[in-house]
């Protein structure tokens, strides 16, 4: 059975002249580059190389791993940064290679696709001379009708065929080549989607506190971490705004989550105001965005009334700390307590701030450390109180979830007292300001996108796999028949009358070739019983995908 | 129900290890016969090898047993046909145990690792079943399919189980129907493309006269040429279901995390395996590489599927973390 590469050999006619070498330096590393073994030597690096990308955190899906990574790892880790570890799938060498192999691809299948619109086009081929050199060779009684009768079977068989006086040529199993180039040009669709994406794609995480005095509009000030593509401008955003009207969670005994809804309310210029439902695997679909849910939690709600009787409320959501009884910590800062009403000064060394733990289903007994359920059985707030400069005016940017330790450490902010407080309670400090926890308000983490590449990528995920359908499950082949005169010296067996020859060559690995050649020799020489045995056996095989050719 | 299902993978496991004994018997047994036939093999295979195409090597003449040899390769025989059974009686009893699992969770029987080994691994099996309907003559490779049953079922009863829960919300959706249904049945055939594909590099080395120690374990496997057909008609079909697989889980993942592609591990590790596969078909199609060198990539891209079933739910954290194991 005869192999045959894949790609066709370039005969490359002999140079008379001697050649510009630096011409020929680049026509050979083309020649290296589009070959064969270098693309399989770049797939293989492009595998090996996005192992670290697993092993290692990556900035772009875990960016505080990625720190606690600098903290374990004080050597090492710059050292990485340096490579671009911690961003394995955006650095050079990750580029590098899957841009070389691109490159190579286009490389291989320019040349092809041109071949092969050719050999769309073209004809089959005449038949060679000596039809019993090829792999699969039969001698029959010719036809009645001769090379037109031989021509209907195969036409029948939606062979491609040629009639040249006595001579058949077919050919069949275009598809082949065509899935082949189809799944190549899809593979090259989708890095353009996926580069477009990635150009006029933005998008913006962020948490937002239910009610009406939390909405929040969609621009780029509004989210914690926002991502805009190179090509995207700030004023791009599409304008619209988002209420969390309310949040719905249900949970199984063992606190594993069930069921989540969330309903928002959306307006804004770029949407018609309405109300609107949307959960994990549903997301909220705005006419240029999508918003997805990607978590929830508490957002306790605390009134501070300083020493002068003002009160303040804040209602920072407390992050969750990853256990499934939502236990959270946050911070509740109030930098503008303790400004005295008569001379409207503030204080800064009396601004007050409140660390603490909610525990949505606090545990009878102390410690008060951990929640045992996601819902609130039994809420408790766990308040450090701090007092002094908080460091909020410094312009130094800072978490809003937690307390700037530095201030902690240089004695600007000392501890005032810890308490548990149950909804409702109050607490009072030493100078006669109370705390109170009112209660709490749902929070859920959004994260909002626009991914313009999506439907190119989509799309060619469908010709892709399509393509590499045709590819593995096709196979080009060509059969010849030639009609011989009969020569009454030889003294034929079949008393006079002429013989045909037969001559059959798979273009590709296809073990099963004989059995079709058999069928359809078994065809042409009118044996139509034959003919639908070998039909079924060649569908049964098919089926199973595991044919393994007449041996 | 949930305690039936665990009996029944119990006696999977038993039923797979009496196939895997019977194997063996057949295996040791067929010692007299194929002592003899060995020789003509591996010279007709080693020309056929060489020169990059799929010769058939024409069966040797038989040689007139001797009574004994008669008496031991009818046993051979036996021995082969209670390890056929009992491999069919193993399938039939993991399928009720994926069934009545499925039936007390009240959901497809895929949400954790421990069901999602035992639904590849019955994939695995059931796609043997039908190459051995059709190619009974490569009856000889369950022995290395029944080893690999024995140590997966055993791996997901003893160190994988957990209790059945409802999905989280995340796995809440059609798309968990659609995208891991054709992950388990790929990775079931991906796991079935393997054992041919360890046996092809044993064979080979065998027929090509190596008889240090893993080649002679190969001594009694089918012809390295029909191992080799075997394994690249296996991975052509499970390729695509593959890459349907992953494009579905892409579709989902924006639906569920706002975007198709994020490299979380999971997904890292998919593209590692799905790229190692594409280098296995590309190899095997360009006739300047070794059948050796391309049937060892797809031994590396199962080991890479390996890694991502096992490696990425123990050692790594991730959006996938379904596997149920603390």
């Amino acid at each position: 059975m005869t192999v045959l590469d894949d790609r066709p050999e370039t005969a490359a006619p002999a140079p008379r002249r001697r050649p510009n070498r630096l011409l020929a330096l680049l026509r050979n590393s083309w020649r290296q580059l589009t070959s064969m073994r270098t693309a399989l030597i770049l797939l293989f690096l492009l595998a090996v190389a996005a192992i670290p990308g697993s092993v290692l955190p990556q900035r772009g899906i875990s960016p505080e791993k990625v720190n606690e990574y600098f903290v374990d790892h004080p050597d090492l880790a710059p050292r990485l940064d340096r490579i671009g570890a911690f961003e394995v799938f955006g650095s050079v060498w990750f580029s590098a290679i899957y841009l070389l192999l691109f490159t190579s691809l286009i490389g291989c299948i320019t040349p092809r696709l041109r071949d092969h619109a050719r050999a769309m086009r073209s004809r089959p081929p005449v038949a060679p001379k000596r039809l019993q050199r090829l792999p699969q060779h039969a001698v029959l009684p010719a036809p009645a009708g001769g090379a037109a009768a031989v021509a209907e079977v195969l036409r029948k068989r939606r062979w491609r065929v040629e009639v040249r006086g006595d001579e058949v040529s077919a050919e069949k199993g275009y598809l082949k080549e065509t899935g082949n180039l189809l799944f190549h040009t899809s593979l090259i669709a989708v890095l353009i989607g996926v580069a477009l994406g990635s150009w006029y794609g933005w998008s913006g995480n962020r948490l937002l506190v239910a009610g009406a005095d939390n909405a929040f509009c969609n621009t780029r000030q509004q989210y914690a971490e926002a991502k805009l593509g190179p090509r995207v401008d700030s004023e791009d955003l599409p304008r619209f705004c988002l209420r969390l009207d309310d949040f719905q969670a249900r949970f199984l005994a063992t606190g594993q989550p069930e069921f989540f809804n969330a309903r928002v309310t959306v307006d804004g210029p770029d949407e018609p105001t309405r109300s609107a439902d949307f959960s994990v695997n549903s997301p909220l679909r705005l006419a240029d965005a999508s918003v997805y849910l990607l978590g929830h939690g508490y957002a306790p709600v605390i009134r501070y009334t300083d020493r002068f009787g003002r009160s303040q409320v804040s209602d920072e959501p407390f992050l969750t700390t990853g256990d499934s009884g939502l236990t959270s910590e946050g911070l509740a800062a109030f930098p503008d307590a303790n400004v005295d009403p008569a001379t409207g000064r503030r204080a800064p060394d009396e601004q007050m701030a409140f660390t603490g733990i909610y525990l949505p289903t606090a545990p009878q007994q102390a410690p008060f450390a951990r929640s045992e359920y996601p819902t609130e059985r039994n809420p408790a707030l766990n308040l450090v109180a701090y007092r002094g400069n908080l460091g909020l005016d410094a312009g130094i940017p800072g978490s809003i979830y937690q307390l700037d330790q530095r201030q902690v450490r240089t004695g600007k902010v000392k501890e005032v007292g810890t308490k548990l407080l149950r909804k409702g309670e109050t607490w009072t400090l030493d100078d006669g300001s109370k705390v109170e926890f009112l209660g709490t308000e749902r929070y859920v983490t959004l994260s909002v996108r626009h991914d313009p590449g999506s439907t190119i990528l989509l799309v060619s995920c469908g010709f892709l796999l399509v393509g590499l359908m045709g590819s593995l499950f096709g196979r080009r082949r060509r059969v010849f028949f030639r009609v011989m005169p009969a020569d009454p010296a030889e003294g034929s067996p079949t008393g006079g009358s002429s013989l045909m020859e037969v001559g059959g060559l798979p273009r590709t690995d296809y073990p099963g070739f004989a059995d079709e050649f058999a069928q359809i020799v078994a065809a042409v020489s009118g044996d139509e019983r034959a003919t639908d045995r070998a039909d079924t056996d060649a569908d049964s095989s098919d089926r199973a995908g595991v044919r393994e050719g007449a041996e | 129900m949930s305690a039936l299902s665990d009996n029944l993978v119990s006696f999977a496991i038993l039923a797979y290890l009496v196939a895997m004994i019977s194997h063996a018997v057949e295996y040791a047994l067929g010692n007299a016969r194929t002592r003899v036939a060995a020789a003509p093999v591996r010279e007709l295979v080693g020309a056929g090898v060489g020169g990059g195409g799929a010769s058939v090597p024409t069966p040797p003449a038989p040689v007139p047993p001797s009574g004994a040899a008669e008496r031991s390769a009818r046993r051979a025989r036996i021995a082969g046909l209670v390890a056929v059974g009992a491999t069919a009686l193993a399938a039939v009893l993991h399928l009720a145990a994926l069934v009545t699992r499925g039936i007390a969770a009240d959901r497809m029987p895929w949400g954790n690792m421990y069901e999602f080994v035992l639904t590849v691994t019955f994939i695995g099996v059931a796609a043997w079943l039908v190459v051995l309907w059709k190619r009974p003559s490569l009856r000889k490779l369950g022995l290395f399919l029944t080893l690999v049953m024995v140590l997966l079922v055993a791996t997901a009863e003893l160190v994988l189980y957990v209790p059945i829960v409802p999905l989280v919300p995340a796995l809440n959706s059609y798309w968990f129907v659609i995208h891991v249904s054709t992950i388990v049945f790929a990775s079931g055939i991906f796991l079935l493309g393997a054992v041919p594909a360890v046996g092809f590099l044993m064979r080979a080395g065998y027929e090509q006269g190596k008889r240090s120690f893993p080649y002679t374990l190969a001594k009694r496997l089918p012809a390295a040429v029909s191992l080799e057909r075997l394994t690249f008609a296996l991975h052509a079909f499970a390729f695509p279901i593959f890459t349907f697989a992953v494009i579905a889980g892409a579709i989902w993942a924006e639906a569920a995390w706002g975007r198709p592609w994020g490299w979380d591990p999971k997904e890292t590790w998919a593209f590692i395996s799905w790229v190692v596969y594409a280098g296995y078909l590309h190899a095997r199609a360009t006739p300047s590489v070794k059948r050796n060198v391309a049937t060892w990539l797809a031994v590396l891209g199962f080991l890479t599927m390996l890694m991502n079933l096992f490696g990425v739910n123990i050692f790594f954290t991730g959006l996938h973390s379904y596997g149920g194991l603390d």
